[in-house]
């Protein structure tokens, strides 16, 4: 890279997002790329970006379209944006909006771009539904056959088994373990009791809630008019619970393991559907724009782990090397933002960052340390307010830029873990 | 002219002008090229194309009508035009390649040809607008176009002017290939070269049950031509003579003792003298000639700022309405109103009007989409930050009004042009509030937006010329009509319709019905009656116009007691459900609502007063105010004035506008019946003063021969 010259500061301008709603309810009639679309569209607006400054649109989706693979196409090629803006599409799962910020700040940093829209959108209530193998076979032999009896041949081969259409899991195809299956596991391993969990999403809906009410979460959304009457209007985040109670989360019943688990609908993410933009500038760019960003990217890292081990530890693995990359330590942080996707791998992690084993397997010599919990998830995290995978990245990225300046902290650090044994982190600064 | 291989390529290409018409010199070199091509025997067949981007031939030289003094000219100019095409379509084959507009003669040109191709460019389109001129095709395309595409189809595109694209005139047969542009020249030469060989042949379209049933038999054609010309009549109700013209000529072509062309090229004749045509040509001159007019009179012309960026306060039904002709225009919309569900209200709205689009295929569904992306709502001032052009439509009150723009200026770029919608607040009051005063206009859109064509852009002493020519530059790309006025009370087009729809509610206090002041003016040409009118835009909306008209100019302006009374009843018009006429539960109209008869000053008691004198007493005042809008500097022409009046109020098309209206009947003969109706109703038709002088010598608004304009 160093070969190519001096590396330039990437700047964060500012983020949006949709308000995230529970899958199959506000924007049920909305797919990951109309979500996205809104959502860029509405950046541009709250920005007065002109289309022509944009280079191009990063873009990450979880559960794509078969019919329109590439999102961050479809999503730049909106009126806002002329039709020359580069567009590809990321995935890394959960972490497919921090892959597409960090592709972006790449971009700007080497000097290749000056300003780039990143993000993610994710329809959780419309997932392709495959057919069978089987009937996939009957179709593509129909589909070469020369004449109706060939046709008709080929279709007397269907079996009633074959026309059970496949849905897509939130499961492991190496080891065909479900995520929920995942963190019940690391749940045993790292001995977090059901307690705990259920404490730590209590905590994730109150803050949550204190920042919906106080405005300070609602800050970084905007109302999304639901098409086609516009009758209804998100404004909020429908799945955060203010008068959730610990004994109503106790009294729910483990889902992965109804015997011996500690996993329940109330501790872990629910299916979500959303979108998340930000906008990413060389600092040189905003400031002839005169762009004030909420943060500049300081550091990123990346870290991969045997998915068949603890599926969602990725992220002490790659705290760490975001750290040091960025010349820090954990005490240096005044805020620190990691995505919920279960309380159980919340707390897996944290448990990480203080032990001696994961230290080691991280290349330190001593753990990370103890996380205060008064700079953890602030206004609480995907447990509450939601997760649709795409988006996710783009979302703790925007909270934590804004709470950072709010706080009038210095550094702030996101961490995310992904299917597949993924983890991602970044580390933001101000001014 | 070139030939190449036997085949000579006929290039059409009027030097100078941005379309091709056939003027009288390219009528003698185009007969010229056609007579050579038979004369010369190297020459085996011909393909004829237009060397214009985006056009192929926009029809005859408008300009060579105005040489016609007889009806026998304009004849013998139709029986030369049979000549030469008859003279082509008896030739070596031609292929026609149609690339862009191919209008009325130019149509008429290709139907005389042996094949037709047009290209899939979203400009080709093929018509026969001469009825919207008031005449008819005069050189032989009510005889060719029946013959090539059926009776039934044929009249769909004469009677109505209606355009057709190329993937429709394929399916019609009105051309037999459609291709990609950059193949036109090389697919028509191989055709050419086909049919001089006798390798290809034209066959004959196939005809449909329905057209076999109906157009190929005498019984079936009496039905069409019965059932066209009921709905002639239910549309035109009467008072345009050209489309029954146009079917006269049509069935003239089918019936054994008649020959059509004779009879087309007869009617184009008396047409082409008729008082309709000569005002509808005079609004083809006078749009035509507005479209080259700025609204300033400075050199050299400021360049106008391209509006990129719309924003709009009040998402209501004009800021809804904005929105969805500015989005089709390629501009970025921000929609601002006070809370989420105004927003989404005027959302809902523009997406109707798009929706509308949509199920008329004129746009797919991604362009849809597109469409909708465009506007973006907002309960803040987000996104307004570069806009180069706010329209506000919030509420009619100046306070409000000042302090939206004080709003605008805080938020908007420097060089924004801010623009009130308003329809009774003066835009030098407006702009009183402003900073920056030059950058603020009127820009008034008429309702429905997306179906009203005028837009009346208001301006004070104090713009910049660069400000006014950005706002008519943008309004024409918004597909409008624009007329540039002067600031002042109702402005224009409500001031000359005040005293009009007064005069309507006077004859109500009277005891006049309904029904017989609406009839009246809908058979002078108006598109609605006054009554219904004021039921449409509301009486809310009426009566406010009203008063601040009657404040402005005093006696003449009076409000009637009628209006005022139904409006305190609550009764709104049409968006209330309740009005002078019944509505249903989706507001569609009814007959007269007789309960509101309880609330007139005669209650249920009925009078009558004759046809004639109630057009006479609403449309005088209504040209006696125009003649004193162009008195008092309101206006910057009578053209202006009445294109205006046409395009923005319905005045009938037929008759010009009010002031082509008063040249056809004359000052004089104005000025005695407005001298004879104030003797009857004092203080409220005092002729204009320059109207009186007009009469006294002898002087018209536009020469009396000539173009017009």
């Amino acid at each position: 890279m160093s070969s190519h010259g001096t590396l330039r500061r990437v700047a964060i301008v500012t983020g949006v997002r949709t308000p995230f709603a529970r899958a199959g309810t506000l924007f049920k009639s909305l797919s990951a790329i109309e979500l996205g679309r809104l959502c860029v569209a509405e950046l541009m607006q709250r920005t007065n970006l002109n289309g022509a400054d944009v280079d191009a649109v990063v873009f990450g989706t979880v559960v794509p379209n078969i019919q329109a693979p590439n999102i961050a196409r479809e999503v730049a090629l909106m009126p806002l944006l002329p039709k020359g803006v580069d567009a590809w599409s990321v995935s890394r799962a959960c972490a497919s909006a921090n892959q597409a910020i960090a592709d972006a700040a790449d971009q700007i940093a080497l000097g290749h771009m000056d300003c780039v829209i990143a993000g993610g959108a994710e329809s959780l209530s419309n997932v392709p539904i495959l057919h069978s193998r089987g009937f996939t076979d009957v179709l593509m032999a129909a589909n070469k056959a020369k004449n109706i009896s060939q046709k008709l041949s080929a279709f007397s081969k269907v079996r009633p088994k074959d026309l059970v259409p496949v849905a897509p899991a939130i499961a492991e195809p190496t080891t065909g373990e479900s995520m929920g299956q995942s963190a019940e596991k690391m749940a045993k391993l790292n001995d977090i009791s059901r307690q705990s969990q259920d404490e730590f999403a209590l905590r994730s809906h109150r803050l949550a809630a204190a920042g919906l009410r106080d405005g300070r979460l609602s800050a970084e959304m905007f109302p999304v008019y639901v098409p086609p009457r516009y009758e209804k209007i998100a404004t909020t985040d429908n799945g955060v619970r203010e008068d959730s109670t610990l004994e109503a989360l106790a009294a729910l019943k483990p889902v992965f393991d109804k015997r011996y688990g500690s996993v329940t609908a109330g501790n872990a993410s629910p299916l979500t559907d959303g979108a998340g933009a930000v906008l990413l500038m060389s600092e040189e760019k905003a400031k002839a724009l005169g762009y004030k960003p909420i943060g500049y990217i300081r550091s990123y890292a990346s870290a991969a782990l045997d998915p068949g081990e603890q599926l969602l530890q990725a992220p002490v693995l790659a705290a760490p090397k975001a750290l040091k990359r960025a010349g820090l330590t954990l005490r240096d942080l005044d805020l620190i933002e990691m995505h919920e996707a279960f309380a159980a791998q919340v707390l897996s992690n944290l448990h990480g960052f203080e032990s001696q084993f994961w230290a080691e397997r991280a290349g330190l010599t001593q753990p990370l340390g103890e996380v205060d919990r008064a700079k953890l998830n602030v206004m609480g995290g995907s447990l509450s307010i939601g997760h649709p995978f795409g988006a996710t990245g783009a979302r703790v990225t925007t909270t934590l830029c804004n709470e950072l300046e709010r706080r009038g902290g210095q550094f702030g650090m996101l961490t995310v873990c992904a299917a597949g044994g993924l983890g991602f982190a970044m580390v933001v600064e101000r001014v | 002219m070139q030939v190449e291989g036997g085949i000579a390529v006929v290039t059409f290409d009027l030097p100078g002008a941005p379309v091709n018409t056939f003027t009288i010199a390219a009528q003698a070199e185009l007969r010229e090229a056609f007579d050579a091509i038979q004369r010369d025997p190297a020459i085996r067949a011909a393909v004829f194309l237009s060397g214009k981007r985006d056009n192929f031939i926009a029809g005859a030289d408008i300009e060579t009508f105005l040489e016609f003094t007889t009806a026998a000219d304009a004849e013998k100019s139709s029986r030369a035009g049979h000549a030469a095409f008859a003279a082509i379509a008896d030739g070596k084959p031609v292929v026609c390649a149609i690339n862009g507009g191919c209008l009325g003669g130019g149509t008429e040109f290709a139907l005389a040809c042996h094949w037709r191709i047009a290209t899939d460019a979203p400009k080709t389109a093929i018509s026969l607008p001469e009825v919207q001129l008031g005449l008819i095709p005069g050189a032989g395309g009510t005889q060719r176009l029946p013959a090539l595409v059926g009776l039934q189809a044929a009249l769909d595109m004469i009677l109505t002017g209606k355009t057709v694209r190329a993937k429709k005139a394929l399916q019609l047969g009105l051309v037999d290939e459609m291709v990609h542009p950059s193949i036109l020249r090389r697919v028509a030469i191989q055709r050419a070269t086909e049919l001089a060989d006798g390798t290809r042949h034209r066959e004959a379209r196939k005809h449909g049950a329905g057209e076999m049933l109906l157009d190929d038999n005498p019984i079936g054609r009496a039905i069409v031509f019965r059932k066209a010309k009921e709905g002639v009549l239910a549309k035109t109700k009467g008072v345009y003579p050209a489309p029954l013209a146009a079917l006269d000529a049509v069935a003239a072509g089918y019936s054994s003792d008649g020959d059509g062309y004779q009879t087309e090229a007869r009617l184009f004749g008396e047409l082409a003298m008729s008082p309709e045509s000569a005002e509808l040509v005079f609004l083809f001159f006078a749009t035509t000639a507005l479209k080259r007019d700025m609204g300033v009179d400075v050199e050299p012309l400021p360049k106008a700022i391209p509006v990129k960026k719309l924003g709009i306060l009040g998402a209501g039904f004009m800021g809804a309405g904005i929105a969805s002709v500015a989005s089709p225009a390629g501009t970025i919309v921000r929609m601002k109103d006070a809370d989420t569900a105004r927003v989404a209200k005027g959302l809902a709205a523009v997406r109707e009007v798009m929706r509308d689009k949509l199920v008329k295929k004129q746009v797919t569904r991604p362009q849809f989409d597109d469409l909708m992306l465009s506007v973006s709502g907002t309960t803040d001032y987000t996104g307004f930050g570069n806009a180069d052009l706010v329209i506000e439509a919030v509420f009619e009150d100046l306070q409000v009004k000042h302090q939206v723009v004080r709003e605008i200026e805080a938020v908007a770029p420097p060089h924004a042009i801010i623009a009130s919608n308003t329809s009774t607040i003066p835009i030098g009051r407006i702009a009183s509030a402003s900073a920056r005063p030059e950058r603020v206009l009127g820009m008034h859109f008429f309702s429905p937006v997306h179906k009203m064509p005028l837009l009346e852009i208001i301006i004070h002493p104090g713009n910049d010329p660069q400000v006014v020519v950005s706002a008519v530059s943008y309004g024409r790309k918004l597909g409008k009509t624009v007329i540039v006025v002067r600031d002042g009370p109702g402005f224009y087009a409500n001031r000359v319709l005040s005293p009009y729809v007064n005069a309507a509610g006077l004859l109500l206090d009277e005891g006049v019905s309904i029904e017989s002041i609406d009839d009246a003016l809908v058979k002078f040409g108006f598109p609605v009656g006054p009554i219904t009118l004021v039921d449409e835009v509301g009486l809310d909306v009426a009566t406010k116009a009203g008063a601040i008209v009657a404040e402005a100019f005093g006696a003449r302006m009076a409000p009637n007691e009628s209006i005022q009374r139904v409006i305190k009843a609550g009764r709104l018009g049409r968006k209330g459900k309740r009005g002078f006429y019944l509505y249903d539960e989706t507001g569609k109209k009814g007959g007269v609502d007789s309960s509101v008869y309880d609330l007139l000053p005669t209650g249920q008691r009925r009078s009558t007063v004759p046809a004639v004198r109630i057009v006479q007493r609403c449309v005088y005042a209504m040209l006696n105010e125009a003649v004193l809008c162009l008195e008092d500097g309101i206006l910057r022409s009578a053209r202006d004035g009445d294109v205006g009046a046409v395009f923005g109020i319905g005045f009938p098309p037929f008759r010009g506008g009010p002031f082509r209206f008063i040249d056809r009947v004359g000052a004089s003969d104005v000025v005695a019946a407005l001298d004879e109706l104030e003797r009857e109703f004092p203080g409220r038709y005092q002729a204009a003063s320059s109207l009186r002088q007009m009469a006294e010598d002898g002087t018209r608004f536009y020469p009396a021969m000539g173009k017009p304009v």
